[in-house]
């Protein structure tokens, strides 16, 4: 902190990134010029509904996408400054699991069922740190307890089919702990959960980050799950970022009329027995995205510049022209939606 | 407790109803035994259901089968529905939540006790008479993608019913009354030669629920059916569902894990855990005065979306996962998850009634709660 | 839970109605059943494309040959014909693909041997998807009892391998038509059917539209015919186009056995049979039955690979 001159480079960086998918009924594009970033110790939640574009940029930053029939026309995605795009397929291997790792929704499915717990946990140690087979299973075992499964010991041979939804997702989130990567990408990591189990895995989480000091993006289209935990939030809509936030301030004070819409859909109490406000019209075609900006269609408040130019990020401030920091908005009205 | 009081009042104003269910629960103390409030303004409930049980047999070999244990999906339930209202039955996976709604359904067939449906036992039912039941009973599902059959068109899918029950709507007046139907949920009429697979997630729910109402149904039994849509899109669904009900003055049956929906929606809900209800009892009772630690910790988990209203409150993290329905704990099925447990949880199965502390006082914690030591715990932030 | 997609071609908000409908995308605007995009998928596939082209080739020749060779298939002229060799430049005559050794034009008798190919796939995989498709839902539908009976039984058919099986039957008819050796074909062979309908019915019979037909009180017989069948039936489809090719080269190599068809009858296998004898001094015999064979049998096969790639839901 001493050289103030010297840039900081943040962890991960994303700069103007494309996704597009053919298809056979055309190009669809999913994610349209996607700019964010995150620190070590720093939780970005990426909020959106489907088809937003915010597990396909994930998914792009991991190098797991499907190329084809995925493609990456343009953009940068800089891990500590150096774009992993350029990369050859070695070094981006490298990368992936030892310093980014992924925890996804069903870790049913994301887990082999032949393999015992402990034999996919020590894996990671003997095929990236060369460890024996012994090493590995305490190293295993040490994992587990770290996440909290009660009697590890026991159960480090058993199969994935044995643990119950919550715990599936603790061995994941120990299986992304792994290598202490800086960087861990979570992809609806509670959705399949019940609500009471959700809390422990969430905050466990949160825990975790804390103490390795790392980067967490987490993605999610519940509103609620982020809040807790989420320092900044960016809510994408059609593959764009459309609002970026502090977390707290984006709830308080949205300033963008699709977040403004999500929030408002939410049942509150003293709205009971009335009219719950909906956000019209359906979700955008990504083979077919509105002209101007995509949310022009369901917007309460579009004018006739938002079906013809695609709004800019623009930097949001208060009425007398202070600079919120953190916080963007790509709406042309961003004014009138956040100081009514 | 006098700040209960005032908050009831305050329940009272927005919804007058609720302050009879509160106020008709104060009177009839007398029936300490009563294991369901019944508001006499209300008349007789449309639906009744009376220690419903449903067990899943377990069976082991290929060639002779023998019966090794049961799934204890639902497991002695009781509850009422009345004509117009929204009875919220909430629970986590695994609950039995969903085989209660395939019980009232009639699609499963209830190991023991009775749904009656104007009085007349409709688990015993078969052939005419329940085809005749099933005109009054309809049901919305979880999952547009897989609740409409692929290879029909909208006007076949919605058109079915007239199919089957002929006597509901003449052949020549079909078509329209299928355009009808498209247009009372929202959807262009013209739509009607049009294939599933050709509408968003939201709009199939839509066509899901106009095949509901196509017979006139009383009872709508709905099976999560905004689960599976956009947040954005949710919100319509839950007006659509309101509207209607107002419309065609229909009870539904709402069937949920989202606490906040299923608030919004009921003016009752049933907490269900491993297949026995937990507590019951009006919106307010259950969200401002949950008893039951099980109802109270669920409502302490559900993420609020504003972080400042979460600050103050108390959070209830439990330990552990839901335990097999097959190997259920003795006595409350609570109690291996519960911070309150002591002996009496394992040996004595609690009942659903109004808790002893309550009884005769006038609280709005005086409702049905299965728990040896109910006490009222407030969790969620007072409208 | 939010769907991975939401659909690719979905149609206009209802609270978009006021929108003139011209304005809706033009290939949304009309209906489309799963199987109709299925046929806009398969014309655009070359390998549909060419199998379907040699498929109806067959099947016209079947139904007229004499549109394609004046020469009859049985006459023979064992003076000047015996087994000459073709004149690859006069395509389409009796002298084009050579003579066999009783002088026979072998491509009149390609042409003539179509028919009993394409009469018998035809009438066993007709025979084989009702019977075992019959089977096959049955089971799965029911469940139960029924299931473990006609299951098992499934089981012995399946058990008897196919070609000895066929020697046997085949050995005890005298007169062995083609409906004879369809016959004995269509015995042996519906437990493949049986087995795919079974297992596509019971995925079928869980889906929530079956369930959500139970609840409006249909009864078994609208379940099975409107909603189960029109599902179950794809993969059904594929199977049974595939198997076609492989009735059809079934009857080939019975009849090159000497147990499927036999003389008067033209068949493939029997023009193989006698092919194998004259290997050495003259190849054109056997080649060119045996060629039609395969060529067919890739026909069917190819067209069934192409109908899999349509109907799977998974590719589209």
């Amino acid at each position: 902190m001493t050289d103030k001159n010297a840039k900081k480079v943040p962890l991960l960086e994303v700069r103007d990134l494309h996704v597009e998918f053919h298809t056979r009924d055309g190009v669809a594009k999913a994610v349209n010029g996607v700019n964010y970033s995150v620190d070590s110790g720093e939780t970005l939640a990426v909020l959106g509904e489907s088809g937003s574009g915010k597990s396909v940029t994930a998914q792009a930053i991991m190098g797991i996408l499907d190329m084809p029939p995925g493609k990456i026309p343009q953009g940068e995605i800089l891990f500590r400054g150096e774009d992993m795009l350029k990369m050859s397929a070695e070094e981006r291997r490298k990368i992936r699991g030892a310093k980014i790792a992924m925890i996804f929704q069903d870790a049913l499915s994301s887990l082999n069922p032949v393999l015992s717990v402990g034999y996919q946990l020590g894996e990671m140690f003997r095929v990236h740190k060369g460890m024996s087979k012994k090493e590995a299973k305490a190293k295993a075992i040490e994992l587990m307890d770290r996440v909290r499964i009660p009697a590890a010991k026991e159960r480090v041979n058993d199969y994935p089919h044995q643990f119950s939804g919550g715990m599936r997702q603790r061995i994941m989130i120990a299986m992304a702990l792994a290598l202490e990567p800086d960087l861990i990408i979570a992809d609806e990591p509670t959705t399949a959960l019940d609500v009471t189990v959700q809390a422990q895995v969430m905050d466990l989480l949160a825990e975790l980050q804390r103490e390795y000091n790392m980067g967490l993006i987490l993605i999610t289209h519940d509103l609620g799950v982020v809040a807790d935990v989420a320092d900044k939030i960016a809510v994408m809509y059609a593959g764009r970022i459309v609002e970026t936030a502090p977390v707290h301030e984006l709830y308080k004070r949205p300033a963008h009329p699709y977040s403004r819409g999500l929030l408002d859909s939410i049942p509150r109490l003293d709205q009971k027995g009335q009219e719950l406000y909906a956000i019209k019209g359906l979700p955008p075609n990504l083979l077919n995205i509105p002209a101007g900006c995509a949310f022009n269609p369901r917007c309460p408040m579009a004018q006739d510049t938002c079906r013809t130019d695609v709004p800019v990020l623009h930097q949001v401030t208060e009425r007398d022209g202070d600079v919120l920091a953190g916080r963007g908005s790509a709406c042309h009205f961003w004014k009138e939606t956040i100081h009514g | 407790m006098a700040e209960t009081g005032k908050k009831d009042e305050a329940v009272g104003e927005a919804t007058p109803h609720v302050t009879e269910v509160v106020s008709s629960d104060a009177s009839t103390t007398a029936e300490v035994e009563a294991v369901l409030d019944a508001p006499v303004e209300r008349g007789e409930p449309i639906l009744q259901v009376r220690n419903l049980v449903k067990h899943f047999p377990l069976n082991q070999g290929i060639l002779f089968k023998r019966q090794v244990g049961a799934v204890k999906a639902v497991d002695d339930i009781s509850f009422d529905l009345y004509q117009g209202e929204t009875l919220g039955i909430v629970g986590e996976s695994g609950c039995g939540k969903s085989t209660v709604a395939r019980l009232l359904m009639t699609l499963e067939t209830a190991t023991s006790g009775e749904v009656f449906y104007k009085g007349e036992d409709i688990t015993k039912l078969s052939g005419r008479a329940l085809k005749a039941v099933r005109r009054n009973i309809q049901m919305v599902f979880q999952d547009p993608y897989t609740s409409l059959n692929p290879r029909m068109t909208v006007g076949d899918i919605i058109g079915e019913p007239f199919e089957i029950h002929p006597e509901v709507a003449p052949k020549g007046d079909r078509r329209k009354r299928v355009q009808e139907l498209l247009d009372v949920v929202g959807l262009n009429p013209e739509y009607v030669n049009r294939y599933p697979h050709q509408f968003s997630g939201g709009q199939r729910q839509r066509i899901g629920i106009a095949r509901g109402l196509a017979l006139n149904p009383e009872i709508i039994v709905c099976d999560e059916p905004v689960s599976a849509l956009d947040v954005s899109v949710q919100a319509q669904v839950i007006n659509l569902m309101g509207k209607l009900q107002d419309e065609f003055n229909l009870s539904y049956i709402f069937i949920a894990h989202d606490l906040s929906i299923v608030r919004h929606i009921s003016d009752r809900v049933g907490v269900m855990y491993l297949g026995k209800m937990a507590e019951i009892g009006t919106d307010a009772q259950i969200y401002e005065h949950p008893t039951h630690p099980y109802t109270q910790a669920l409502l302490s988990a559900v993420p609020v979306p504003d972080p400042e209203a979460r600050e103050g409150r108390e959070r209830i993290i439990l330990t552990g996962d839901v335990p097999s329905p097959a190997n259920p704990p003795s006595g409350c099925r609570f109690r291996t998850r519960c911070w309150k447990a002591q002996d009496k949880c394992a040996e004595e199965l609690p009942v659903l009634a109004i808790p002893e502390v309550f009884k005769g006082k006038d609280t709005p914690a005086a409702h049905d709660s299965a728990c040896h030591f109910a006490e009222e715990k407030r969790v969620v932030p007072a409208a | 839970m939010p769907e991975a997609t939401e659909g690719t071609a979905t149609l206009p908000a209802a609270e978009e109605q006021a929108v003139p409908k011209s304005q809706g995308r033009s290939d949304g605007a009309k209906p489309r059943s799963l199987w109709s995009d299925a046929w806009r998928d398969l014309r655009r596939n070359p390998l549909f494309v060419a199998s379907a082209v040699l498929i109806l080739l067959l099947l016209v020749m079947t139904a007229f040959p004499s549109l394609f060779t004046d020469a009859s298939p049985r006459d023979g002229n064992l003076q000047g014909a015996f087994l000459k060799d073709p004149e690859y430049g006069k395509v389409f005559s009796a002298e084009w693909l050579g003579y066999d050794g009783q002088g026979r034009s072998i491509w009149a008798r390609l042409v003539y041997g179509a028919r009993a190919s394409v009469i018998v796939g035809v009438v066993v995989t007709a025979a084989v998807t009702l019977f075992g498709g019959l089977v096959g839902m049955l089971a799965g539908y029911f469940g139960g009892w029924l299931d473990s009976l006609l299951s098992r039984l499934t089981d012995i058919f399946a058990g008897i391998p196919f070609l000895l099986g066929a020697m046997v039957v085949l050995t005890s008819f005298d007169v062995r038509s083609v409906w004879v050796v369809s016959a004995a074909l269509v015995f042996l062979g519906w437990t493949q059917i049986a087995r795919v309908m079974r297992g596509s019915v019971i995925s079928c019979k869980q889906a929530d539209y079956v369930v959500a037909a139970k609840a409006l009180g249909a009864g078994t017989g609208r379940i099975l015919l409107r909603h189960i069948l029109p599902n179950a039936v794809a993969p059904v489809i594929v199977v049974a186009t595939i198997a076609l090719g492989g009735y059809i080269s079934a009857e080939a190599t019975l009849s090159y056995l000497g147990i499927g068809l036999a003389d008067p009858v033209v068949s493939w296998g029997i023009d193989v049979s006698a092919g194998k004898d004259q290997l050495r001094n003259a190849p054109h015999v056997l080649l060119f039955p045996a060629l039609m064979v395969s060529i067919t049998v890739l026909a069917f096969i190819m067209l069934g690979d192409a109908v899999r790639n349509a109907l799977d839901p998974k590719l589209r």
